[in-house]
């Protein structure tokens, strides 16, 4: 893996693989009395959000803390930030305060990017989600339930598996890294939306596109459901809320329609009753808390094995048994 | 008065064979073989080009409000840098040039910096804000003697306003010079909507949000029998519209901009800000097609859209970064190397559309004249044969944001004379 992780779409099969298998030997450590590894004491990640979200910063404060790194967060609300400091200058102040890796969170696309090009900090970018452009751990964290549920194990990728994205895709950040790294992984990836929820130039990107999500579901061995924002129907996006549900929506009708071993997976968090509805959401084949769970293990991956350094072309899990040991 | 003699020997006249052109104080005196220098300074030109100075008809000089980033003095300077007799400034300053006052203000500062002529443009309605017309006919009586009329920056969306905008100067054969942008289709827009945009995630700003303008206020003059400038045209479909509005005689004029005629939207997955402009970079077909249409004519001349902005808005986030290029002063090389080096415009075609036409289009005199005894001497050297790596560092303009940082680009402007005056001399300001 190169040094930051800003796109999905830079991640080749065998780095992809190789988060995925170290994702599953850190998770072996949650059914431990002690969840915790040495294996970053002493290295500083900072929690740099320029937008809020409490679920994918305590995701990663709990992925670094379980490693032993010292976090920092850093939330631009009540912050310089607030008082008109720029990216740079704030970037400057954690480079000076020694940050190992940050962790960030932006509002505009591209700005992990900047962060990660310009110079203006030496430690490793994780982009926890920028703009409407990409967020790959979400894409990882996906690819690993995907895999742990359908059966490929250990480096294995989803080869031939239908994954079914659904929603408002011009403005989801997760689309955009879902449909890089699972068709990266093998799968066959297709993007549900009305016609005004698909970007242009979509036809560029490794997927099929539907408008039908009744056409599609029977043959999907997953189906991903985006968090649409009801806003979006003031820029007539879509005529009302019931008429956006009916026909993008998922209840129990259109989940019986969808293979029995088929998969509903929602990034959260959930509009309840507008892109899915409650029974769905709370039925077994609903993963959306696993994947919570999961969010935690596969960051611990992403952490571990940008910070690890040189140790990690080896195998990781010998790695993270070695460190276990150290922990003794 | 200026009564120096100036003997510029053994250039190519508008890419002509080479002649000697003997300049007496503010005019060309003389144009032929083996002429005597009989004291004059002698600028020995052996290989280059001689072009009549360049006139820009699209500069942003920021002055009054915005001097961190050009001043007129900079910008002038920066002009003359760039082999540039005449500028147009932009009306989007604070305040705005709205009224008789600050077009005067602006084009006394031109007068004084002695670097090129800066001819002002009036804002079309009061502070751009497309509501209600400026007072076009005091700018245009004001000693500024304002003839080129625009809101640049933002369009005159509303079709009544332009409509009268178009009707009201042609009482003073003036022009509305429109930046077309319709603001519904380009809310949150941030670059150009496409396959990059959609990969990136950057707001998409859509070629048609400019060509159903286009096509607009193409049948508005039209209707109105008045004539308008459809500033920084970048879209294939709006070559086809300006095509198609010509081909009826009505009075229709464009710019191109360099930039549009060589970068593409691929240079903004770089996120760097140094690639965000207004109108965005478009996609290799629009670039062909703006190159074909300034052969032939369809687009009438390159206009910079020099647009300086200070170091810290730019060196940001994609999304914080203010839009706009410097471009004075790598206008003509890009030109060059985009038109010249690739057989579509001789030397000659080039003063038609970097000099001949846009002075026409702005009613200026003595600017745009023909290299011939008798003209003024406004005229510029370029050394086509020069290679060499664009540096900012050597920039006269205030800022320093242009895309072409560390790009190799052919010719170098050696000599600029306003008027008989030398305002560049071996490549170096006078």
């Amino acid at each position: 893996m190169e040094r930051h992780l800003i796109s999905a779409a830079d991640l080749t099969r065998d780095d992809a693989v190789l988060v995925l298998d170290t994702a599953e030997e850190l998770a072996r450590l949650a059914d431990r009395p002690i969840k915790k590894l040495p294996t970053l004491r002493g290295r500083t990640v900072v929690n740099l959000f320029f937008e809020d979200s409490t679920r994918t910063r305590i995701s990663f404060e709990a992925a670094a803390k379980r490693l032993s790194a010292d976090v920092i967060n850093f939330s631009a609300k009540g912050s310089s930030v607030s008082k008109g400091e720029s990216l740079k200058d704030t970037a400057l102040t954690l480079e000076a305060m020694g940050a190992d890796a940050v962790v960030i969170r932006h509002h505009d696309s591209g700005a992990p990017h900047r962060l990660a090009t310009s110079g203006w900090i030496g430690g490793s970018v994780v982009n926890a989600g920028d703009g409407t452009h990409e967020h790959p751990t979400q894409a990882l964290l996906d690819a690993f339930t995907l895999r742990r549920r359908l059966g490929t194990g250990r480096g294995g990728d989803l080869g031939g598996r239908r994954v079914t994205i659904v929603g408002d895709i011009l403005h989801s950040r997760v689309a955009r890294s879902n449909v890089h790294l699972l068709s990266t992984l093998g799968a066959e990836v297709t993007l549900v939306a009305p016609p005004t929820l698909v970007p242009v130039g979509v036809h560029a990107w490794p997927c099929e596109v539907s408008y039908d999500l009744d056409a599609v579901l029977p043959t999907s061995d997953a189906v991903m459901m985006l968090r649409v924002q009801r806003e979006r129907m003031n820029a007539a996006y879509f005529p009302t809320e019931r008429e956006y549900a009916r026909r993008y929506g998922l209840d129990g009708g259109r989940m019986a329609r969808m293979p029995e071993h088929a998969l509903v997976m929602h990034p959260g968090p959930m509009n309840r009753g507008m892109e899915i509805t409650a029974d769905v959401a709370d039925s077994d084949r609903c993963t959306a808390v696993e994947q919570v769970t999961n969010g935690v293990s596969t960051r611990m991956a992403v952490l571990y094995l940008l910070l690890g350094g040189a140790a990690l072309g080896g195998a990781p899990g010998h790695a993270a048994e070695n460190s276990a040991e150290e922990n003794t | 008065m200026n009564t120096e003699k100036t003997l510029i020997r053994g250039a190519r006249v508008l890419g002509g064979p080479a002649r000697d052109v003997l300049v007496d104080g503010e005019t060309i005196a003389e144009v032929g073989t083996g002429l005597s220098a009989d004291g004059a300074r002698v600028v020995e030109a052996e290989g280059q080009v001689l072009l009549p100075g360049l006139v820009d008809l699209h500069t942003h000089l920021r002055e009054p409000g915005r001097e961190d980033s050009e001043t007129v003095l900079t910008g002038t300077r920066a002009a003359a840098r760039g082999g540039f007799t005449a500028v147009h400034a932009m009306a989007n300053t604070f305040p705005v040039a709205d009224t008789a006052g600050v077009v005067e203000q602006v084009w006394r500062l031109g007068r004084e910096s002695g670097y090129c002529d800066v001819q002002p443009v009036g804002a079309v309605t009061v502070g751009l804000a497309g509501k209600q017309l400026a007072e076009l006919g005091a700018m245009h009586e004001s000693a500024a003697g304002v003839t080129v009329f625009s809101d640049d920056g933002k369009c005159v969306d509303d079709a009544v306003i332009m409509r009268r905008a178009l009707e009201y100067v042609k009482a003073f054969d003036g022009v509305v010079a429109q930046h077309a942008q319709e603001p519904r289709l380009t809310e949150g827009a941030q670059m150009n909507e496409g396959v990059v945009s959609a990969e990136l995630g950057l707001g998409g700003w859509p070629a048609v949000a400019e060509e159903s303008i286009v096509s607009r206020d193409v049948l508005l003059a039209a209707h109105v029998g008045s004539r308008v400038h459809i500033c920084h045209l970048s879209t294939a479909g709006s070559v086809e519209i300006v095509r198609w509005a010509k081909s009826k005689g009505w009075n229709v004029t464009a710019e191109v901009t360099p930039h549009h005629l060589l970068l593409t939207d691929e240079l903004v997955r770089s996120y760097d800000p140094v690639y965000k402009v207004n109108p965005p970079l478009r996609t290799r077909d629009d670039v062909l097609a703006l190159r074909a249409a300034l052969a032939d004519g369809t687009i009438d001349c390159v206009a910079t859209d020099h647009a300086p902005h200070p170091h810290e808005d730019k060196d940001c986030e994609w999304g914080a970064a203010a839009m706009g290029m410097v471009g004075l002063e790598t206008a003509l090389s890009v030109v060059q190397h985009t038109m010249v080096d690739t057989g579509l415009l001789d030397w000659e075609q080039v003063a038609e559309r970097m000099s001949f036409r846009p002075a026409r289009i702005g009613r200026l005199t003595g600017q745009g004249r023909p290299v011939s005894p008798g003209e003024p001497a406004n005229l510029t050297l370029v050394d086509p044969a020069y290679r060499g790596r664009v540096d900012p560092a050597g920039f006269a303009s205030r800022s320093r944001n242009t895309p072409y940082r560390g790009n190799e680009l052919p010719g170098r402007v050696t000599h600029t004379f306003l008027r008989g005056r030398a305002t560049v001399t071996d490549g170096k300001l006078a």
